[in-house]
């Protein structure tokens, strides 16, 4: 039996397409005849309808609440990490206060990194994680001192280490010269005499100098502190402490498309805001999904969208989108009311007493659920009383 | 000292600078060995802090020190002959602290000793021994029977409700007037008990009852740890308790030689209540022994003299113008007077002090504990007649669900059942003495010999239509004790009633008949499930009416009188609206006036 093509397109526009067409494989598999599909389509549409959300549905509160209540089990919980494996990842409700502040320097940055080909050997597997991770100068060397008599620094380095890690001295030279600017550097035998270039040079600031040479890199990317092979479903990914998620991508046998970054606004910055919102949702219910809790994912979404609408990454707190509220009443009850009063006074701010606060506040209905309709009635030669 | 006692080290009394010397090590041991030798006090205490390199010497008062037997190359200074002695009186505690077989440490000198819990781990490393290991415990801690079977957690709470439990606080309790105290009535010595029960003369001021305890579910009514009491039991006098509130009043002077005066108020006082409530006023003023007083009935009969002198009050210029002052039983309580004292404060003023008591028997809501950190209310108390019987025709006193015993974890609450069960039916007190106690096996033996299933279960009955119970039921003994939260001091609701001056908002707490609060999170609550109008009605009891002037949206006078309204700062000819909100906001509207901001109101018709 086939499918009523005029049906469908009676229902096109009432019903999404995706809706439509799984109803069209069905109607087909179970051969409906045409009365029974019109039945069905019926059906259907009801149903949908009625998982709609309802008009006045206070779904901002719902959505609060959905957090709210499971969060305050989460307290409890936060003692345990994830286990031993990935130690000491914030996780639970100071993650989750994290993401929702959307705190620019987020306690434990961390990166999945998926490679493209799964490296051959162990070596091979070193080698891609040499090149990512972070190498400071202070590791490969034996010592460093300060020589008072000439006034200059005196390094002796670890030709092992360095021969480890792959760094020929050239590729030193250059990672030093990027942060060293006004230092000149001189190959002695085995030392590596630096001399800065300044012109009253006094003790303390070549103390300083020294301390700066110590932590300048030298090799792999910068931020990643740590990286660690990690087997997933018969497959190596590497995990790193701390992001840089332009630079790893840029990496040839890094595979762009699955590699992930914790950090939202790096990845708003990268990859677009879509990619932020996105991530805020995976954030938020990988810590929910750690924790055996069950929000709904469109309360999820739902946030996220809220934090994300703007283009920008916003937090739900006072600079972030709750002092974007339209109304002064509300914004005054949340937090710094005087602030919010005086400003709103000076610019002559009208509050139209459009929501669900500033109602409360002035005792009348709230225009949510019952409080929503109105009800219009035409008295008999009543024309004259307003109220 | 890594540089071979070269270096200076700071030495501290009771953290005052006396000194340097050489090697601290050599000096703390010199120290410590003329303690034990008797040739200091043994108050002293000696540690050497390597972090901050200093010998601190404490001999302050008020320090917390514990005693330990001294440990020398893993031989503990007590030895057979100091036991002996003990046992035939010639030696005493103080003795073997003389003799430096005991020692006291503080907090400083712990953290440099190694303490073995039992002679059993000593090594040569040890510096001191455990006289019991249950030493690690606090004195009520150790109140708790077969603690070592717990969960820590549940020790500590355990512990913390004994505190709360009621008994007899004090010997004298019949002539002192305390705050907020009960008495149990008829308390009992607990079967499964230890050794610190008896150290701490614990016979002379129990603090609970001896219940029989069956472990099962029941209707429902004891989930989420609530309990099931037998009636019969109650009637019995289990759980009794009497609670004692005192009622103080003072004669106070007053500035120009005015009095209070305690007496029958006049009935030309301002404020006069009305005959009946004075009734049980003898002639002084203050009630008589054995009265028994309802809520808001006079306690102490006082005036006052007027709060300001020589104010007019509404058209009368009576010389007499007293106000009545008078105490009054507080909101929801009753009583019977117990005790009158009339004496005098440091003041040399007039001081009544009326103790009132109250009988209350356990009810719905009261709370109970386990020595264990179980603790519940009671959901329902059941007729003797329709509680289940074992098969011996034993109603249990108490039901406990067994739900709260899995994710708890405390073994040691079932093991008191079942010493209980074997002390009550052998007529004797078993010791459940932490770590030191008759051991379970033991027990359930026992149980078996005098024809009980060792595991303490048996087979029960349904007490209202007679059937047998599938499930065999964990029955037996143990010590529940009534704690201090009961319902009658907490039971509060309230119609209208007072409100604040400022808000007009409903006043709080319970003392003085307040409403109770639908806070923040209960509002989002009408506000998740739509219910806006329900929302506005109970946030209505502060709603107010008031007159708008539409031409500058303040706030207009509207003169009763005239039934007329005006602004005062548009004048009278002006369109003035009446509209409908809460009296806070009007505040708010009144308050940013204050600070200088103009709130307009621009109203719109709603329909």
């Amino acid at each position: 039996m086939a499918v009523d093509e005029a049906l469908i397109k009676e229902y096109k526009g009432r019903l999404p397409e995706p809706l439509l067409k799984i109803f069209k494989t069905y109607a087909d598999e179970v051969g409906l005849s045409k009365a029974n599909q019109k039945k069905a389509i019926q059906q259907v549409e009801h149903k949908f309808l009625a998982s709609k959300i309802h008009p006045g549905e206070a779904i901002g509160i719902v959505t609060a609440e959905s957090f709210g209540e499971p969060g305050t089990q989460m307290t409890l919980r936060t003692f345990h990490f994830a286990g031993v494996a990935e130690a000491n990842i914030t996780l639970g409700l100071p993650r989750l206060i994290e993401i929702f502040d959307a705190r620019k320097d987020i306690s434990t940055p961390i990166m999945e990194i998926f490679l493209k080909k799964q490296p051959k050997d162990e070596r091979e597997l070193e080698k891609i994680i040499a090149s990512i991770k972070e190498i400071k100068f202070a590791e490969v060397i034996e010592s460093i001192t300060i020589n008072i008599a000439k006034m200059q620094i005196e390094v002796v380095l670890n030709k092992k280490r360095m021969k480890d890690l792959e760094i020929t001295s050239e590729a030193l030279r250059r990672g030093l010269g990027v942060t060293l600017k006004t230092v000149d550097i001189v190959d002695k035998d085995d030392l590596l005499v630096m001399k800065p270039k300044v012109k009253e040079l006094t003790l303390p600031s070549l103390y300083s100098i020294k301390e700066k040479i110590k932590e300048a890199p030298v090799k792999g990317i910068e931020g990643i502190k740590q990286v660690l092979p990690v087997k997933r479903n018969d497959e190596v990914l590497l995990i790193s402490a701390g992001t840089n998620l332009k630079k790893v991508l840029e990496i040839d046998v890094v595979d762009g498309t699955r590699t992930l970054s914790n950090d939202i606004f790096e990845i708003a910055k990268v990859l677009g805001i879509e990619a932020a919102r996105n991530a805020i949702i995976r954030e938020v219910s990988r810590v929910l999904h750690d924790q055996g809790l069950e929000i709904d994912d469109r309360h999820i979404m739902f946030v996220s969208d809220l934090m994300t609408t703007t283009g920008a990454v916003k937090g739900v707190t006072r600079s972030g989108i709750t002092g974007e509220k339209e109304s002064v009443l509300a914004r005054a009850s949340f937090e710094t009311p005087i602030v919010h009063l005086i400003n709103a006074s000076m610019v002559g701010e009208v509050d139209r007493l459009n929501s669900v606060v500033e109602n409360v506040l002035i005792n009348q209905p709230i225009p949510l659920g019952t409080g929503l309709p109105g009800l219009v009635t035409k008295m008999k030669g009543d024309e004259k009383d307003e109220q | 000292m890594e540089q071979g006692g070269m270096r200076m080290v700071d030495v501290y009394i009771d953290e005052k600078f006396i000194g340097t010397v050489d090697s601290a090590k050599d000096f703390v041991k010199s120290v410590k060995a003329e303690r034990r030798a008797g040739k200091l006090p043994y108050a002293v205490n000696i540690s050497y802090d390597p972090d901050f390199n200093e010998v601190v010497i404490n001999t302050i008062t008020g320090r917390a020190r514990r005693p330990l037997i001294v440990v020398e190359n893993g031989e503990p200074r007590l030895k057979e002959e100091h036991l002996k002695k003990l046992r035939a009186n010639e030696l005493t505690w103080d003795g073997l602290v003389k003799e430096g077989v005991i020692e006291y440490l503080d907090a400083g000198e712990e953290e440099e000793a190694f303490i073995a819990l039992n002679d059993k781990y000593l090594t040569k490393e040890h510096t001191h021994l455990e006289i019991s290991p249950i030493a690690i415990l606090g004195m009520v801690t150790s109140l708790v029977p077969y603690a070592n079977f717990g969960q820590s957690s549940r020790l500590n709470r355990g512990s913390k409700t004994q505190k709360q439990s009621l008994g007899m606080y004090a010997s004298n309790f019949l002539l002192r007037v305390d705050t907020d105290v009960s008495i149990l009535h008829y308390p009992q010595m607990p079967i499964v008990k230890s050794f610190v029960h008896d150290v701490t003369n614990y016979e002379k001021h129990p603090s609970g009852h001896n219940v029989t305890i069956a472990v099962m579910a029941l209707d429902g009514y004891n989930m989420e740890d609530a309990i099931i009491l037998n009636k019969g039991s109650v009637e019995r006098g289990l759980a009794r308790s009497s609670y004692y509130r005192p009622y103080v009043v003072e004669e106070l002077r007053y500035q120009g030689g005015l009095v209070d005066e305690i007496a029958v108020p006049d009935k030309e006082v301002k404020g006069y209540k009305s005959e009946e409530d004075y009734r049980y006023l003898e002639d002084d003023g203050i009630v008589y022994p054995g009265a028994k007083l309802l809520e808001h009935e006079v306690v102490i009969g006082k005036t006052s003299p007027p709060r300001f002198l020589g104010e007019l009050e509404e058209f009368s210029i009576a010389a007499n113008m007293r106000r009545e002052s008078s105490l009054t039983v507080k909101q929801g309580e009753h009583g019977t007077v117990d005790l009158v004292v009339i004496t005098e404060n440091e003041e040399g003023n007039k001081l009544i002090q009326v103790r009132l008591r109250d009988q209350r028997n356990p009810e719905i809501g009261d709370k109970f504990a386990s020595r264990h950190g179980q603790k519940g209310v009671i959901g329902r108390i059941i007729p003797q007649s329709d509680m289940p019987f074992s098969s011996s025709g034993i109603a249990p006193d108490l039901i406990f669900s067994p739900h709260s015993l899995p994710s708890r974890m405390t073994i040691s609450h079932l093991i008191e059942v079942i010493g209980g069960k074997v002390g009550a039916l052998s007529g004797r007190y078993i010791d459940g003495s932490t770590f030191a106690a008759e051991s379970e096996a033991d027990l359930r033996t026992t149980l078996l010999d005098m024809g009980f299933r060792e595991n303490g279960t048996e087979k029960m009955y349904n007490g209202i239509t007679g059937e047998e119970f599938t499930a065999q039921i964990f029955i037996g003994s143990m010590y529940y004790m009534k704690l201090k939260h009961m319902v009658a001091n907490k039971l509060h609701a309230r119609a209208s009633g007072r409100i604040q001056l400022l808000t007009r908002q409903p006043i709080e707490g319970r003392s003085k008949g307040g409403g109770l609060r639908l806070g923040e999170m209960e509002k989002d609550c009408f506000v998740a499930h739509g219910a806006s109008l329900l929302l506005k009605e109970r946030f209505d009891s502060d709603r107010t009416v008031v007159h708008i002037c539409e031409s500058c949206g303040m706030l207009a006078v509207f003169d009763e009188m005239k039934g007329k309204a005006y602004c005062t700062k548009c004048g009278a000819n002006i369109e003035v609206a009446s509209v409908e909100l809460s009296y806070a906001f009007k505040l708010l509207l009144e308050e940013l006036k204050a600070i200088g901001i103009y709130p307009q109101l621009h109203l719109k018709s709603k329909y």
